[in-house]
């Protein structure tokens, strides 16, 4: 009686230590918490968690500089996040800040904070192509792959 | 992201290849239009814009011939504006006006943009201190601060300001405009902070009768420093006082 008592016990403890360790794995699935796509760069400007709670302030700041004073560095640039944050659509084309895929969006809406950077500037980058920089990699890659199509012929 | 630091090499390598070729770019984009303005005393990205310089326009109307639009088309492209089929709340960066001589009845076309005032009623009259004048004399609206009131408008004598009516998608990364804000020309100034002429300026001097050319008032040894001091143009509502840089020529 005692020993199936203990084993009853135990199951009881190995049921909620699962559940416990079940939980953080639960958080990251998805039903928790908002996971924005990740960007197409190696990496952000700053860590995940510092962007997390400053890049509005980052991008306040970008904003004045290169407004009023002339300061145009890209590093904090709007149109930066914009072009690397970029998610394709099922036409295979970006999506705009209409659609709830948009990166910015994919938090916002779940925060429940508007904003309203996108009604003057574009929410995706130039179909034309004309500000996506080609890496050097890239264009080696590109360079590789014509050479060996030109000897295949 | 990694685009940071990877996309502002090749602005400044873009900017340094300019200053060095200045002379030989000169020649190539723009006749009468020199870049040297943009050597020293250009306003570098990395920088603020400096208050020593005073960018401002002269436009000759003796070889801005009627029918052409090329100023116009190019001001278009570049901003992104486009007309709305409804000519009173059309965007007003630039336009032809015509002006008529009732008595010998002849008939030029004026290319008028924002006039970058040296004392501009806009600025004066903003509440929210949108309407601004950077340090280089270009008067801008700080569309993050502008509650779209609409004062600028009525106090610019030029006409150059237009409020935007609609809702708009998709505009230049460059050059961002919306709903509810009162915009204008900017004299390009993202292509200035980088080292490049006006879109109007390169389309005149490329395809059409090179009749504008950009410079520095404050470089007396400057093109258009040096035109204006030879022969002194003429200037739209002088007699307000607000000392405009833009300039005309046989107006």
């Amino acid at each position: 009686m005692r020993r199936s008592a203990a084993t009853a016990l135990g199951s009881v403890l190995l049921v909620a230590l699962a559940a416990a360790s079940a939980m953080p794995a639960a958080a990251e699935s998805g039903w928790l918490a908002p996971h924005p796509p990740k960007g197409k760069g190696e990496h952000c400007v700053a860590d995940t968690a510092f962007m997390r709670r400053n890049h509005m302030n980052m991008l306040l700041r970008h904003r004045t500089e290169a407004v009023r004073l002339g300061v145009r560095t890209q590093q904090y640039d709007l149109n930066g996040c914009v072009n690397c944050h970029a998610v394709a659509g099922p036409d295979g084309k970006p999506v705009s800040f209409d659609s709830p895929q948009h990166f910015c969006r994919s938090c916002h809406s779940y925060a429940a904070v508007s904003i309203d950077c996108f009604e003057c500037h574009p929410s995706r980058p130039e179909e034309t192509g004309k500000t996506a920089a080609v890496r050097p990699a890239d264009r080696e890659v590109a360079a590789i792959g014509q050479y060996l199509r030109d000897i295949g012929r | 992201m990694s685009a940071g630091p990877q996309t502002a090499q090749p602005l400044a390598d873009r900017r340094a290849l300019l200053r060095g070729a200045g002379g030989f770019l000169a020649t190539l984009l723009a006749p009468g239009v020199t870049l040297y303005a943009f050597g020293a005393q250009g306003s570098p990205s990395e920088g603020p814009a400096s208050s020593k310089v005073r960018w401002a326009l002269l436009i000759d109307i003796g070889k801005c011939p009627p029918g052409c639009d090329l100023c116009v088309t190019a001001c278009r492209e570049e901003n992104g504006w486009r007309d709305t089929g409804r000519p009173d709340i059309d965007a007003q960066w630039i336009r032809k006006v015509k002006l008529r001589d009732a008595q010998s009845g002849e008939h030029r076309e004026v290319p008028v943009m924002c006039q970058h005032c040296d004392k501009p009623a806009c600025v004066d009259v903003c509440p929210t201190g949108a309407s601004f004048k950077r340090a280089d004399g270009i008067v801008l609206v700080d569309k993050h601060i502008c509650i779209g009131c609409r004062f600028c408008m009525m106090a610019c004598p030029y006409k150059a300001r237009s409020f935007v009516h609609e809702p708009l998608t998709d505009q230049k990364p460059w050059a961002p405009r919306g709903k509810g804000t009162v915009e204008g020309c900017t004299l390009c100034v993202h292509r200035l902070d980088s080292a490049r002429l006006p879109a109007c300026v390169e389309t005149c001097a490329d395809k059409g009768g090179g009749a504008m050319m950009f410079g520095d008032l404050n470089d007396p040894n400057s093109d258009i420093a040096k035109a204006i001091a030879k022969y002194p143009p003429s200037q739209i509502r002088s007699d307000l006082g607000l000392e405009p840089a833009v300039r005309y020529r046989n107006l």
